[in-house]
């Protein structure tokens, strides 16, 4: 025992040793990394942002320095939070708030405390800041726009949020990253990677050296600039018709699929979500369920196309060989299967060949047409999945592939879609007809049918519509630049395009003609429905125009929706054929036609469903007309700081 | 005779030697990450403090050869000599002294700092031997049980009138040369007692300690039947255990120094209210919780050699010197450190086996010396960095930085080499 006492006291004193040793450095320890190694101090140098030009050169967007007062909780010292909360323009309670929310997320990371101070809060607190350990300031670039138009393609940077730092590591938090529009779908491009500078820290946070002698930096490297599609006085026009209305327009340019515009009505500056008050101006405009101003109508509204989807069934059923362009179907004011009318039509002449069917739109002409197609095979599932095949080869009931990152995939039923409705075989072309007409189970949004018109009127191919023109110092995807098929043959699409360019000689929309361009159009209405306190109630149709101009080598192919509208020629109609004027011409003749469009408001339509009133519809309303629309000033862009969102001026 | 012990390596215990190299060799690297500011040109740069030491190493080989040439009796015999000296040594910084960090501890030649404390630990061990084998001593009397005493209360009083509690500490360690040499059993029992009440006098308060004694006070009185204790004599001792614990209080509030409270404090717990408790962190546990953080980020394998960020950060205060273990942490992980404790460990059980097989009562006695500060040193310097037990600065031997302390346990531990070599002339 006396021999034994030290040399036991030794080994358990050892054996104490090693267990606290295990504890400290293999039980307790957390994977190490030099990004949460409180000695080494880790600077970031964010690039420049790519710029974005429109197609013409001119600068859209450009960038701005901003400074975010960033903090580490782990490394915060007692400081003189009444001063600092002063400095920052915070209350003390707003102080511990931001604190905890930084502590819980990490006690190493940095996280943001203010983001985005003004230039002078930012040269106040500058010479301040060696006071306050733990907190230091990031230089970061913002977004300038240089224009208030094109919102919605533009879109926006926001503050990374945490699930995508943890799929993409590179980011940080408080790193800008793009929300919406190009920002988001050329994200990578514009982005640049970020720098880094490793220091070494001593206990007092002072910076003794470069860490490894700087082995582990790396210098930023810069965005790169990007050209778009879109022609910013186009759009800006385009944004201008679309006052007071809702809607969109879709601008292609089909000899490269290229978007000259694309306007989703209402939109709002850009220069709202930039910044300090960027949150809370998204909010707004996220809260606003009833203009949706955050929703791209151009891409994301899925409706019945209505009739210019008529041509469609015309070009098929050339294809199919089931009519002929001289072939006459008698019209007695709708189409009739037996004694029973299964849909109406308007009053015009009657019989009609194809190229009247177009012109005047004729109802009956294409159920006729349509039948035909289905009943040509011997059951109608197979006639359906015939139509449908070639219908999607001109872009349709599937998503465009388009670089913009909002879109909806519009709808074509086949065979299947119609089994799984009426039970296998238990259906025929007559219960479907509602289709012939583009009404029915048939859904396009307006890019598509701008597709389908650039598909027209290059007589049968198309290429993937896209925003990018350029990207410095690399190419756009080879998708953008693959010329895609349709399955009808050139020759077919000559007696619908006649067709086409009639509707603007002698059919529906004979009073939107431009005086030296050929255009080649087709009006669409299409009924909408609501529900209002779950009672399923009827709007004023949709107004729906689609058109390509000029008739031999298009330069433009348009699609125009505006919701509740009325009937095709009424809204859209004028505004394509607006918009095809300001293309080709550069100037507006028509001007009685844009008089009329900025002095006709539809507020007060949009307005009904939420009044509470019972109301009229279609025919029976009466228009609402304002003060002319002026264009904004692209000097006074950072001012507007209301969101335009086409309050009802009653 | 002496022939055949040349052939074995001049009789001198190669394994203690390898162990000592070893521990001084890989101090030295750590001292040189924990001391170097910017690029290293030269491994003797003199302005730096591992170029220092490098010469204080190799000083230290001058000094060895010194010890061993020397006839083994003449450290027995002049034992009492080494020893008034070193206590002179100890009375003269009261008058010559410098003042260094609060304490008086360093005479100041030129540049130069010798610490003489470091060397009266030897002197002690040595004339403690002496005095113990000493046929006129018998160490079953009290009276002479008190003489021994003196010889070690005389240094540790005088290093703590200079204000440096942590070498005194290192004195306690005589303890288990009694205990070796036949002190009775009861005064390890008094020993555990006085500690263990004294952790309950602080953490939980004089009343539940007083009523956990009596409890046991109860118990052994009614389980032992053989030697029965009296009622009077159980009340007698329940009553020393109180005043005891009473005194402990006494002592803790009112003759510690702040900081030394707060230690104390901060490692039983003692501070519940979290504004000082964060307080007193910020002013006391500084170094304790840089050092741990050092350690912890060490991981298995550690970061590499000159690699650890917060060596280089120079984030642990005296990390050179008593601090020096966080570096070994960080750089070198967890096998590393282990294998720094297992080579003190395996250095100590080496003493100790060599002291047991010693022919002369002196040499034993002397070993158990070596064994018993090496291992307070050992238990109080790593313990004390890994934030087991309180804040208590002394270096750890052979591997901290400064060379009264180097050579200070050189010479404990080489004395001792020569002692045992010196074995197989004993009878």
């Amino acid at each position: 025992m006396r021999k034994i006492l030290l040399l036991f006291t030794v080994i358990i004193v050892g054996l104490l040793f090693i267990s606290r040793l295990f504890y400290l450095q293999i039980y307790k320890k957390e994977a190490y990394s030099l990004f949460e190694d409180s000695a080494i101090k880790k600077e970031y140098n964010y690039p420049k942002r790519g710029y974005v030009y429109d197609r013409n050169g001119k600068l859209l967007v450009a960038n701005q320095p901003s400074y975010d007062v960033m903090i580490i909780p782990r490394e915060v010292e007692p400081l003189d939070t009444l001063e600092f909360c002063k400095l920052l323009k915070i209350t003390k309670e707003d102080f511990i708030k931001k604190y905890n929310r930084a502590k819980s997320y990490s006690p190493r990371l940095p996280s943001p405390f203010v983001p985005q101070l003004s230039k002078k809060d930012y040269a106040v607190l500058q010479e301040k800041m060696r006071k306050f350990d733990g907190f230091y300031i990031q230089k970061r670039s913002l977004r300038d726009y240089q224009t208030t138009i094109g919102a919605n393609v533009l879109g926006d940077l926001g503050e990374v949020n945490r699930r995508t730092i943890e799929k993409q590591p590179y980011y940080t938090l408080g790193d800008l990253i793009g929300k919406q529009g190009i920002e988001l779908s050329y994200e990578d491009v514009l982005r640049g990677v970020k720098g880094i500078k490793f220091s070494q820290k001593d206990r007092f946070n002072k910076i003794i050296g470069p860490y490894k002698n700087g082995s582990f930096d790396t210098l930023p490297q810069p965005g790169k600039d990007i050209k778009i599609t879109i022609d910013s006085e186009l759009q800006k026009y385009g944004e201008l018709l679309m006052t007071n209305k809702r809607g969109g327009i879709v601008a292609i340019d089909p000899t490269n699929g290229e978007i000259l515009a694309l306007v989703s009505g209402p939109s709002y500056n850009p220069n709202l979500l930039v910044g300090r008050d960027r949150s809370k101006n998204f909010t707004k405009l996220y809260r606003d369920s009833i203009a949706k101003p955050l929703f791209d109508r151009g891409l994301q509204a899925q409706y019945a196309p209505g009739s210019p989807f008529k041509v469609i069934n015309a070009l098929i059923g050339l294809q199919e060989g089931v009519i002929t362009p001289q072939e006459k179907v008698t019209c007695r004011m709708g189409y009739y299967y037996g004694s029973r009318r299964l849909t109406g039509c308007h009053h015009h002449k009657s019989p009609v060949d194809m190229n009247a069917g177009i012109a005047q739109s004729c109802n009956a002409y294409f159920v006729t047409a349509y039948r035909k197609i289905i009943d040509k095979y011997p059951d109608a599932g197979n006639g359906m999945n015939t139509w449908a095949d070639h219908a999607k080869s001109f872009g349709l009931g599937d998503y465009l592939g388009y670089d913009l990152p909002v879109g909806q995939k519009g709808r074509i039923p086949d065979g299947n879609y119609y089994d799984r409705a009426y039970g296998d075989n238990r259906w025929g072309s007559t219960y479907i007809v509602s289709n012939a007409i583009g009404q029915g189970e048939v859904e396009a949004t307006p890019i598509q049918l701008a597709n389908m018109a650039a598909a027209i009127g290059n007589r049968g191919y198309y290429y993937t519509p896209h925003i990018i023109k350029e990207i410095e110092g690399d190419t756009i995807p080879s998708k953008f630049t693959t010329r895609r098929e349709t399955t009808i043959d050139r020759h077919h699409f000559e007696p619908v395009v006649q067709g086409m360019f009639d509707v603007y000689n002698k059919g529906t929309a004979a009073t939107l003609r431009i005086p030296g361009i050929d255009i080649c159009g087709k009006t669409g209405t299409a009924e909408n429905f609501v529900k209002i306190d779950s009672v399923k109630t009827q709007l004023t149709d949709h107004s729906i125009f689609v058109a390509f101009a000029p008739k031999d080598n298009p330069k433009i192919a348009i699609a125009v929706f505006v919701e509740n509208g009325y009937w095709g020629s009424r809204f859209a109609g004028r505004m394509a054929s607006l918009m095809i004027e300001k293309y080709i011409k550069g100037e507006i003749t028509r001007t009685d036609m844009e008089h009329w469009i900025l002095t006709h408001s539809l507020e007060n339509e949009y307005a009904k469903p939420y009044s509470g009133e019972p109301f009229k519809i279609n025919g029976e309303t009466t228009l609402q007309l304002v003060d002319k629309v002026e264009a904004p000033k692209d000097d006074d862009l950072n001012n507007s700081i209301n969101v335009n969102t086409n309050k009802p001026k009653l | 005779m002496h022939s055949r012990e040349q052939h074995r390596g001049f009789g001198f215990d190669w394994i203690t030697i390898v162990l000592f190299l070893l521990l001084v060799g890989f101090g030295w690297l750590n001292i040189m990450s924990a001391s170097h500011e910017g690029e290293i040109i030269s491994y003797f740069d003199m302005s730096q403090l591992y170029g220092k030491h490098a010469v204080f190493i190799g000083l230290t080989f001058v000094l060895i050869t010194l010890i061993l040439s020397i006839e083994a009796k003449f450290y027995e015999r002049f034992a009492s000599v080494i020893y008034i000296i070193a206590m002179l040594a100890l009375v003269g910084l009261f008058l010559f002294g410098k003042d260094v960090n609060g304490a008086r501890s360093w005479y100041g030649i030129g540049s130069m700092t010798i610490q003489p404390s470091e060397f009266a630990k030897f002197a002690t061990a040595l004339a403690l031997a002496k005095y113990m084998s000493d046929l006129q001593t018998d160490m079953n009397t009290i009276k002479d049980q008190l003489k021994a005493v003196g010889i070690i209360f005389l240094p540790a009083i005088l290093i703590l009138l200079q204000n440096d509690a942590g070498s005194t500490i290192v004195y306690a360690s005589f303890f288990f040369v009694f205990y070796r040499e036949g002190l009775q059993q009861i005064y390890l029992v008094i020993a555990i007692t006085a500690i263990v009440l004294a952790v309950l006098a602080l953490k939980f308060g004089i009343l539940i300690t007083a009523i956990v004694a009596a409890i046991v006070i109860c118990c052994i009185y009614f389980f032992r039947r053989k030697k029965r204790v009296s009622i009077f004599q159980s009340i007698i001792i329940l009553l020393v255990c109180v005043s005891f614990s009473a005194g402990v209080r006494m002592f803790y509030d009112h003759v510690l120094k702040p900081h030394q409270q707060n230690r104390i404090s901060l490692w039983l717990r003692l501070e519940k209210d979290p504004i000082k408790l964060e307080k007193m962190k910020k002013e006391e546990a500084y170094n304790l919780i840089q050092s741990e953080q050092a350690i912890s980020s060490g991981g298995l394998t550690g970061k590499g050699f000159m690699q650890g960020t917060r060596t280089t950060g120079k984030f642990v205060p005296e990390q050179e010197t008593d601090y020096i273990f966080s570096t070994v942490g960080e750089e070198w992980g967890f096998l590393g450190s282990t294998l720094v404790v297992i080579l003190f460990m395996a250095l100590i059980i080496r003493v100790l086996f060599l002291a047991e097989s010693q022919k002369s009562q002196f040499s034993r006695i002397y070993g158990y010396g070596v064994a018993a500060i090496l291992f307070t040193h050992f238990t109080i310097n790593i313990g004390m960095v890994m934030g087991l037990i309180p804040t208590v600065g002394i270096p750890l031997p052979f591997f901290s930085y400064g060379g009264s302390g180097l050579w200070g346990f050189t010479i404990l531990l080489f004395i001792f080499i020569k002692l045992d070599s010196n074995k197989i002339n004993e009878w």
